[in-house]
């Protein structure tokens, strides 16, 4: 590893800003569904509880969007500063994406910034929550076209290669090509449980500090069903994804799954090491499980690596990643399930603290999931930054400077994100919910929050 | 017109947008810190916040569209502009991040008036960004960026010895500073603030005079840097008169305090006319003998596909916009500070 390296560098230099980002554009593209359902049920059920969450949580949400902002506006400059030769070769045929994205995101900006001054400026409170509707869109808008630039860099189409130059190009084959549908679906789904648990941690955090009003029973309530109905659809999606992998990238789902030999009736490995001669030991080994996440039937033919000369086969490390994630994604699921019936649970307690605990975890766990997905994307496609086409090192910079850059920007990260997290403390501290409940004067009993 | 001729006249556009906001909100954070510094804060600051909160993330759009846009519509200016400008580009990232990141923890966040160190970050960076980003003109003249053997470099030395370079940055900084305080006089004379209306006048017209002397020293060095734009400006030399016309309009009625509103708008024209004028004349190259917009125009499927979204874009855009302005920039109410404040 060498600090001159300007590809090594620019790897690890934009990888770091992707991960500050991610962690803000999933919630930025979530929460404004979270916010629109509490807004409707506040209006829906005339419960001031409700409009006072979609209003508390959309204070914290301008600071992760200006964050969000902030390290998107990095994205969009690193992209040519970093992958020069990618952008001039890939541009002229998925260009479009990245330029509508900017749009989606300006709609979203605009929209945003009347929905938060004009709380009660409309007499008519749905007049308010109607400004959501292009917030998110906007959002989920730009959720999508960046990711059908990603789906391009895995499955690049709609051109012809000649002498290094794309012609006879049609943005549109390239913007909507086999990868994209489950990518994209893959994405807001997860962004929407990610958003969805996130709020849920809050939630639980403050009922877990003894904060008893029915407000917090409430938020919790609405953010762990809502988290419940995003992940199961985005484990179902997240099947359909297996599927398209092994159509259309089989060198991927081999990589993830350590299948070397080409079969039918493929079984599926679970954990695991790998020793010398590709022989997994200590693994738990799912007969058939495989060939079924491929194409729903055991006698499925599922691709082995063998069949890939080797400097184009993924590392194979992404397997721990793909079984990290689906780990978390079965947790996800089964942690608001338990929330659910937790009357039905043995013990007095309607709240016990080991459930309170559990979700708590929710947020970390979901956050863990989306980058482990991440990981197991980008690097899954290694060595290539555009399938087929163009290896990561034919992209980078030349610029020897890039070591330097990544220290620079390694600083601005860490005071970026230290500062948000203290903003964002004081802010809900310095003013707690039930002092604005006792503002409003609208103390309400009981409630539907039990 | 053919597409790279629509194409780079959108993009120049783009950047005219961020040229105008941008210049308001840069100016806007350095005189606001300068207020504080000076003890002014109470009279101005407050017609400044109530501009700034719910505009501020349209700013930075502007500026990721011209980026992208340019990328899109000419791929080799990624390459030699890309590779070249990682040190500097980067400089001017994290100068955005502070800037933007801070405002936002300052209006946002705690409700501790005027925290001195954010106020400090959004001053200086409120300087500091215009000039960083107008550095990037001063290279696209040409002599600066080199190729050799398929490597593209920066010449670090010719970038800093270069009189052009300093003669741009000193016109962006004064540039700023002048919109900014153009604008603002309108914004407070709108809210009927006489105290802020008083301070920020006295700022317009100071900054008037720098302005046009900063232009004529930035369009004289132009000549030693790279003849022939300059010749090219010779030849349309009306649009730099207009613009000077436009100019002692704006400033006489500023002086005399009246038409605030036509003011502000011969200031846009002013700057129009020398804006569009320098980008006209400095076709057909986006980077002097590198990057010519009729060889590096990507594909004609691209081109039109970009320019159908950027109609449809518009549609979109423009609507959100004025209501964006009617609800904040033009009534009388908000800006009077009698509705309601942030969520």
């Amino acid at each position: 590893m060498s600090f001159l390296d300007p590809v090594l560098m620019s790897r690890i230099l934009f990888g770091l800003t992707l991960f500050v980002h991610i962690v803000f554009a999933t919630i930025g593209v979530g929460i404004p569904i979270m916010l629109a359902l509490a807004e409707w049920r506040g209006i829906r059920t005339g419960d001031f509880h409700y409009t006072l969450l979609a209003r508390r949580w959309a204070r914290g949400y301008v600071i992760t969007v200006a964050v969000g902002v902030v390290t998107g506006t990095a994205i969009g400059l690193q992209l040519s500063l970093l992958w020069p030769t990618f952008m001039r070769v890939a541009g002229k045929a998925i260009a479009l994406p990245l330029f509508m994205e900017t749009f989606a995101f300006f709609v979203e900006a605009i929209f945003l910034g009347i929905y938060l001054y004009t709380w009660d400026r409309f007499k008519n409170k749905a007049m308010h929550l109607l400004l959501l509707i292009p917030v998110a869109i906007g959002s989920s808008a730009s959720a999508f076209f960046i990711t059908s630039m990603n789906a391009f860099m895995n499955q690049p189409q709609g051109f012809e290669l000649v002498d290094g130059v794309f012609t006879n190009v049609n943005p549109f084959v390239a913007m909507f090509n086999p990868a994209t549908p489950t990518k994209v679906s893959h994405v807001l789904a997860s962004a929407y449980t990610t958003s969805a648990g996130a709020l849920a941690s809050i939630a639980a955090f403050s009922l877990l500090r003894g904060r008893t009003h029915v407000y917090f029973r409430k938020a919790l309530k609405l953010s762990v069903i809502a988290t419940f109905v995003f992940a199961i659809a985005t484990v179902t999606i997240g099947d359909f994804s297996g599927k398209f992998l092994a159509k259309y990238q089989p060198e991927k789902l081999a990589a993830m799954e350590w299948h070397f030999e080409t079969m039918r009736y493929a079984p599926l490995i679970y954990g695991g090491v790998l020793d010398e001669d590709h022989n997994v030991r200590f693994g738990l080994e799912i007969p058939y499980a495989l060939s079924i996440l491929a194409g729903n039937n055991p006698a499925t033919e599922v691709i082995g690596l063998n069949d890939f000369p080797e400097d184009e086969r993924p590392p194979l490390s992404i397997h721990y990643y793909f079984d990290l994630k689906v780990t978390i994604g079965m947790l996800i699921v089964l942690i608001p399930l338990l929330y659910m019936f937790r009357k039905k649970l043995p013990g007095k307690k309607p709240y016990p603290k080991w459930l309170l605990l559990s979700i708590l975890a929710l947020g970390p766990l979901t956050m863990s999931a989306i980058w482990l997905g991440w990981f197991l994307a980008e690097i899954g496609r290694q060595p290539w930054i555009l399938r087929g086409y163009m290896k990561v090192e034919e992209a980078a910079t030349t610029s020897p400077s890039v070591g330097w850059m990544l220290v620079l920007f390694i600083l601005l990260y860490l005071v970026l994100c230290v500062s948000a997290v203290r903003v964002l403390s004081q802010l809900f501290r310095n003013r707690k919910a039930e002092e604005e409940i006792e503002a409003q004067g609208l103390e309400i009993e009981g409630g539907d929050g039990q | 017109m053919s597409y790279e001729i629509v194409a780079i006249t959108v993009l120049w556009t783009f950047l005219f947008g961020y040229l105008l906001i941008g210049s308001i909100d840069f100016g806007a954070g350095f005189f606001s810190f300068y207020s504080v510094l000076t003890g002014h804060q109470n009279k101005i600051h407050n017609i400044i916040q109530r501009y700034l909160s719910p505009v501020w993330e349209v700013t930075n759009v502007f500026l990721i569209f011209f980026v992208v846009g340019l990328v899109g519509f000419f791929p080799d200016s990624a390459y030699y502009y890309g590779t070249a400008l990682l040190v500097p580009g980067s400089l001017a990232l994290v100068l955005l991040a502070i800037r933007g990141a801070y405002y936002a923890y300052h209006t946002y966040g705690t409700q501790i008036e005027n925290n001195i160190v954010h106020m400090a970050l959004y001053g200086a960076t409120g300087l500091l960004t215009p000039a960083a980003l107008s550095t990037i003109l001063a290279i696209s003249e040409g002599g600066i960026i080199h190729e050799h053997d398929g490597i593209v470099t920066l010449n670090w030395l010719r970038f800093f010895a270069n009189p052009y370079t300093w003669s741009v940055i000193l016109l962006a900084l004064v540039s700023v500073l002048y919109i900014s305080a153009m604008f603002l006089t309108y914004y407070a004379n709108r809210a009927g603030d006489e105290a802020a209306f008083g301070v920020v006048r006295a700022y317009a017209l100071a900054w008037s005079g720098p302005t046009i002397l900063a232009s004529v020293f930035a369009f004289f060095q132009l000549n030693h840097q790279n003849p022939v734009h300059f010749q090219n400006m010779v030849d349309i030399a009306w649009m730099f008169i207009a613009s000077f016309i436009c100019f002692a309009i704006a400033v006489y009625l500023v002086w005399r305090k009246i038409r605030l509103g036509l003011a502000f708008i011969m200031v846009m024209l002013q700057f129009a006319f020398a804006w569009y004028g320098y980008g006209r004349s400095h076709l057909p190259y986006v980077l002097y003998d590198y990057i010519s917009i009729h060889e590096s125009i990507t594909n004609d499927a691209m081109a039109i596909a970009l320019i159908a979204a950027f109609v449809l874009g518009l549609c979109v855009l423009i609507p959100s916009l004025l209501l964006l302005m009617r609800l904040f920039l033009f009534d009388a109410n908000y800006i009077r500070g009698k509705s309601a404040k942030k969520g």
